[in-house]
């Protein structure tokens, strides 16, 4: 074996590992599966190649590396706005759509898992090698092992997002229906004219309530990206019942200014009040969503 | 006005007291309750938009977004 050998092969392997265990096809369906997850993983693979190679290859002085790692991060960003521009057409046949904010937080995620994948190889191959120098083949690969064992916990643990639960309590609301006045637990939702469909929300119609623990909640899950992820993944599990042709059975969230609770107007194939409390709670939070008002210094400067 | 501040268009109008709406949307006047729901259920459909009560005599059909 030659005098990389192993730096590659670990730094390859752990990089490609810590790319699988980072792919969950969940309820989302995102990705897609097969053809969806054999492209992530292929360019994971790319990014553990590279990864594992720039060591090497700057050590033997040879700093075109770089340049080839820039050009990575290039076609990594290209791959993500194609990843949102897809997201994007397939989102105008959803029944409730993702919304804009969601999506950009999948591509995000998505760039940032190549970028991981890169930095994970990188290490365990740097780890190897600098081990391998000074207390030989042994050593260095049985420490190689070990880091990239140690930074697979890490993505794991990056992978960790905040839910609405971590927020606020979630409650299951009351379901009014005044005339033509939808309201759930006293925050008004809308106006619904038809008398068919007030009776078709009276039977099948699901109100859950959100109440934020603080102003940091409550500024976070106000976010009109955040709410309108809420209603698509519980819907996508839940099911929704309408069609194209009832546009007045929609899902809806509303805040009630007055004290901040949020209330969720659902309509699922299965009236499951209890479930649907739970998927609501476990909803995640956007990124591009979360605000820290409480850590603003004008905020404390005024306190 | 500028369409692109319009958060939703009325698309039609449909009451049973003719004296109380004019203005640039089409208006149906109808007989009774029983056909304001039935004209608006049509025009639910075919618009593909939502109608809302104004009151009990008067209904909107309005796009939204």
């Amino acid at each position: 074996m030659g005098t990389y050998t192993w730096a590659v092969i670990l730094g390859l392997f752990y990089g490609f590992l810590s790319r699988l265990t980072m792919l969950k096809t969940d309820f989302r369906q995102y990705p897609t599966y097969h053809h969806g997850k054999v492209i992530h993983l292929s360019l994971g693979f790319i990014a553990a190649a590279l990864g594992a190679l720039a060591v090497p290859a700057l050590l033997e002085k040879n700093y075109t590396a770089v340049t080839f790692l820039a050009l990575a991060a290039q076609q990594f960003r290209d791959v993500r706005n194609m990843e949102r521009e897809t997201l994007s057409r397939l989102d105008q046949n959803e029944l409730v759509p993702r919304g804009s904010a969601y999506i950009e937080n999948i591509a995000m995620i998505f760039e940032s898992r190549n970028y991981i994948v890169i930095f994970t190889a990188l290490l365990v191959s740097l780890v190897t090698i600098s081990i391998e120098k000074t207390w030989g083949t042994v050593w260095g690969t049985l420490l190689g092992f070990i880091s990239g064992g140690l930074l697979l916990l890490i993505n794991q643990k990056m992978l960790c997002a905040y839910h609405v639960e971590d927020l606020a309590d979630v409650t299951v609301g009351h379901v009014d229906v005044h005339q033509a006045d939808i309201w759930v637990d006293g925050i008004y939702i809308m106006n619904v004219g038809l008398k068919a469909n007030q009776e078709i929300i009276k039977a099948r119609a699901v109100g859950i309530v959100i109440h934020p623990h603080d102003l940091t909640a409550q500024v976070t899950l106000s976010n009109l990206g955040q709410r309108q992820a809420i209603l698509h993944d519980a819907s996508t599990i839940l099911g929704v019942y309408r069609d194209t042709g009832e546009p007045a059975l929609v899902p809806l969230i509303k805040r009630n200014l007055t004290d901040g609770r949020i209330g969720v107007f659902l309509l699922p194939e299965e009236k499951d009040v209890e479930k649907a409390r739970r998927v609501v709670a476990k909803v995640a939070i956007l990124e591009s969503a979360l605000r820290l008002p409480m850590k603003a210094s004008a905020r404390r400067r005024a306190l | 006005m500028d369409r692109q501040t319009w958060v939703g268009s009325i698309l039609a109008v449909i009451t049973t007291q003719k004296e109380r709406v004019q203005g640039g949307a089409p208006i149906f006047i109808v007989d009774n309750l029983d056909e304001l729901e039935k004209l608006s259920f049509t025009l639910e459909k075919i618009l593909d938009a939502e109608v809302h009560a104004l009151n009990q005599e008067t209904y909107i059909v309005v796009r939204h977004g």
